[in-house]
């Protein structure tokens, strides 16, 4: 194994280890005097006055204590990897504890994700006990970003409201747990100017039938057309095919209002959502995407 | 003790009546003894401050310089190297001159390691808040302040070793050893583990990556524990039990084996901080054996200094000073028995990143290099300022009471919530997904979080009342440089 740069250091930590080990005994047995019958004197030295040492031999109990922590350890490095190049001989390693623990794992619980791996989302999302799985999955992996209760936060989409940035079909929704999603909204305050941002912001709150003053809006309908269609379409209906959002609803990711608009526009965002795939594996996202499909098609879960 | 009147007027009567011998500097130590109160008082404040954000996250009102990230280095630093430092610095220089019968090697230099040890503490107070930082836990300090604490540690180093060099008893007294380990110990922990690379004057690169730097890292934090916390404190132990006792340390031959073991073994304990990490599977059993070797070593001292008391047990019911000594003894006996029962890697496993940690850490700071501390610095306080004991002993024996609870509720608390933590993250379902959510264990975590707040506060306010106290035992007192005796041929 790489550990080292050559095989000396291999070599230099195996003797210096046992030659430390072995030193602690050897000097432990040589500081061991037998107790001198009668009654024990000080060194005859003193310091400041009053400060002497009693000349008592070292506790039995405490020497044995020490003793046994020495012969422990010597055991523990002929069995365990300590000496460098020798492994030891169980042949135990960090490594190949957490591959067998996998495996054992994979034993135990292969079965039960294998059963699911077989059904349809909408099957599996019936399946009380799938759903109870489902619902620990997307409490420790989703709940810290989406909520415990999945309607999200700021930034965060909300699971449970039937409205979806990237598709809200099974297939889609497997999709984007398994390879993570990316939401980028360029940065337009430069090119609109600050009178044209509030123009366009003004235009799309108009979109979902937010106040608005009305002359903005007509003028910051072409803007929008030249900048914002080709994402979020010329009804500003959006793009799952982009995870561009829909504009002429109620939902908003980022927050609603002129001053979240046009926050939205200057800054462009970019959102994330990591990849589950390599952690969780494909057969328990199966089980996970029927949860959060579930969430908002409760009636589909017959 | 002899008590005489301000240092000049002593130095006359000394002319009059003694070999002309001078007197200890006692100023350095005084500086000290009194910054020992003032900053214990600073950092367990923050201590207290951080442990309320854990009930109350919006505490400090969002405001980033007040936050948990950049209070907690403030409140470590604080107490090991301003509370802890200034503590072994007023105990050192006064036990050194006192066992070697000569006045500090150079009190100028004294002088020098006094304020520049506290500029070393107020930049760290503006730097850690500011974020200012290594990101190198309990070495978070940037490199100019590292340039800075070389300095000062070198001077300390020249003092404190000058002394030695120029002492008029034939033997180096066991508290020396154990001085004098921490000073040459820490000053290469320092130099290794903040080598860096400037980038500019308040930013730097580590000069080790990856799994090198968690190695060089820990092999530091571990003995900055073993040399700081531990080899520095028993040299206090040394000295201020058998003198507070009035009775000769056990076992001079237990002194001999637990020292050079002690200062031995440490020296390889640090991997065990990196079990189950990228550290090679070699290292971190090297860390755990020699860790569970270590107890031997570390127990050696709490006997020695525990069975100093024997014949002399009564002495426990009337003087809290000897209280607050022998208690850190016991805590110095437990936790340097857990230390090595949770450096075993299935112990490990269950322990490792849980508050168990912080309640172990607790009860060594807390309990013994705390109590240990104090108990010195009480006995230090009147006789630099020409007195036999504090303005109020009822003042002390309270403090222990309050401290001594305190810490019982703050170690107990931590020790519930990290076992629960280890237990609740590791429990698996049937179906082998987790049982608890992580904010589930947090959640279960909150009310050892409450009672921990409250340990916490009864040892800060054990700590104001020490602080009464001091300015009782000083107000409208002098202060005194005691005579250096000529020595007597029963001197070693």
């Amino acid at each position: 194994m790489g550990d080292f740069t050559s095989g000396f250091w291999e070599i230099y930590i195996s003797v210096l280890t046992i030659v430390s080990i072995l030193a602690c005994a050897v000097f432990l047995k040589s500081q061991t005097r037998a107790p001198v019958p009668g009654k024990v004197g000080t060194t005859g030295h003193v310091w400041d006055e009053d400060l002497a040492e009693w000349n008592n031999p070292l506790p039995n109990w405490w020497r044995w204590l020490f003793y046994i922590t020495i012969v422990f350890s010597l055991v523990y490095v002929v069995l365990y990897p300590g000496l460098g190049i020798f492994r030891g001989v169980l042949g135990w390693t960090q490594v190949g504890q957490y591959e067998q623990e996998q495996k054992r794992a994979e034993a135990a619980y292969g079965p039960i994700y294998a059963k699911y791996a077989g059904m349809e989302i909408e099957q599996v999302a019936a399946d009380p006990a799938a759903m109870a799985i489902g619902q620990n999955l997307y409490l420790n992996y989703c709940a810290q970003c989406h909520a415990s209760d999945a309607r999200g936060s700021k930034g965060f989409p909300n699971l449970a409201d039937g409205d979806w940035l990237w598709g809200g079909d099974p297939k889609q929704i497997k999709e984007t747990i398994l390879a993570g999603r990316n939401g980028v909204m360029p940065p337009f305050g430069a090119a609109l100017g600050a009178e044209g941002t509030k123009d366009v912001a003004h235009f799309v709150l108009s979109l979902s039938g937010a106040p608005s003053d009305s002359i903005r809006v007509a003028r910051g309908k072409d803007k929008f057309m030249q900048t914002c269609a080709a994402c979020h379409g010329p009804e500003g209906k959006g793009n799952q095919a982009l995870g561009a959002p829909n504009l002429t609803d109620k939902v908003w990711l980022h927050g609603t209002g002129e001053g979240a608009i046009i926050e939205t526009i200057n800054q462009g965002r970019n959102n994330v959502m990591p990849a589950w795939k390599e952690f969780l594996g494909e057969q328990k996202i199966h089980v996970l995407t029927a949860y959060i499909w579930g969430l908002s098609n409760k009636s589909g879960a017959k | 003790m002899r008590v005489r009147g301000p240092r000049r007027a002593d130095n006359e009567g000394n002319r009059n009546n003694m070999a002309n011998n001078g007197t200890y500097n006692y100023t350095v130590v005084r500086q000290f003894a009194v910054m020992t109160v003032i900053w214990g008082i600073v950092g367990m404040l923050v201590g207290v401050i951080i442990a309320a954000q854990f009930i109350w996250p919006d505490l400090t009102y969002g405001v980033p310089w007040l936050s948990f990230g950049r209070l907690r280095p403030l409140h470590t630093n604080a107490v090991i190297f301003a509370f802890g430092g200034s503590a072994l610095f007023a105990t050192s220089y006064y036990v050194v001159q006192r066992t070697c019968n000569v006045r500090l090697f150079s009190d100028g230099l004294a002088a020098f390691t006094f304020w520049g040890w506290q500029l070393v503490i107020v930049l760290a107070a503006i730097t850690l808040p500011l974020g200012i930082t290594t990101s190198k836990e309990y070495a978070e300090l940037e490199w100019p302040i590292d340039v800075l604490i070389t300095l000062v540690w070198v001077a300390y180093a020249v003092v404190f070793f000058g002394t030695l060099w120029k002492r008029k008893t034939s033997h180096i007294y066991v508290a020396n050893w154990f001085f004098g380990g921490f000073i040459l110990t820490v000053a290469i922990l320092h130099l290794v583990n903040s080598a860096a690379v400037p980038v500019t004057f308040w930013k730097s690169y580590s000069a080790y990556a990856g799994a090198q730097d968690a190695m060089v890292q820990w092999w530091y934090g571990h003995n900055a524990v073993g040399f700081f916390l531990t080899a520095g404190f028993l040299g206090m132990m040394y000295y201020f039990v058998p003198k507070q006792a009035g009775r000769p340390i056990y076992s001079y031959r237990l002194s001999v084996v637990h020292f050079w073991a002690l200062i031995f073994t440490y020296m390889w304990a640090g991997p065990h901080h990196l079990h189950y990490t990228a550290l090679p599977d070699w290292t971190q059993s090297l860390g755990m054996i020699f860790s569970l070797i270590l107890l031997a070593p570390s127990w050696g001292g709490m006997i020695n200094g525990i069975m100093t008391l024997s014949g002399a047990w009564y002495k426990l019911r009337e003087d809290p000073i000897l209280k607050f000594l022998i208690v850190s003894l016991s805590f110095y006996g437990m936790s340097t028995f857990e230390g090595p029962m949770m450096s075993i890697k299935t112990v490990n496993a269950l322990s490792h990143y849980t508050d168990w940690t912080i309640g172990h850490v607790h009860s060594g700071a807390l309990g013994w290099v705390g109590m240990i501390s104090i108990g010195s610095i009480y006995y230090l306080l009147p006789r630099l300022f020409g007195q036999t004991q504090m303005a109020s002993m009822r003042l002390v024996t309270l403090h222990f009471w309050v401290a001594t609870i305190g810490i019982v509720l703050y170690i107990a608390a931590m020790w519930i919530a990290g076992v629960t933590q280890g237990l609740m993250w590791r429990a698996v379902n049937p179906d082998g997904t987790l049982t608890y959510t992580f904010v589930e264990s947090t959640k279960a975590s909150m009310p050892f979080y409450y009672i921990r707040l409250l340990g916490g506060t009864l040892y800060l306010t054990g700590m104001l009342l020490m602080l009464v106290n001091m300015i009782k035992t000083i107000a409208g007192h002098k202060a005194v440089d005691a005579p250096i005796p000529a020595i007597t041929p029963a001197h070693a």
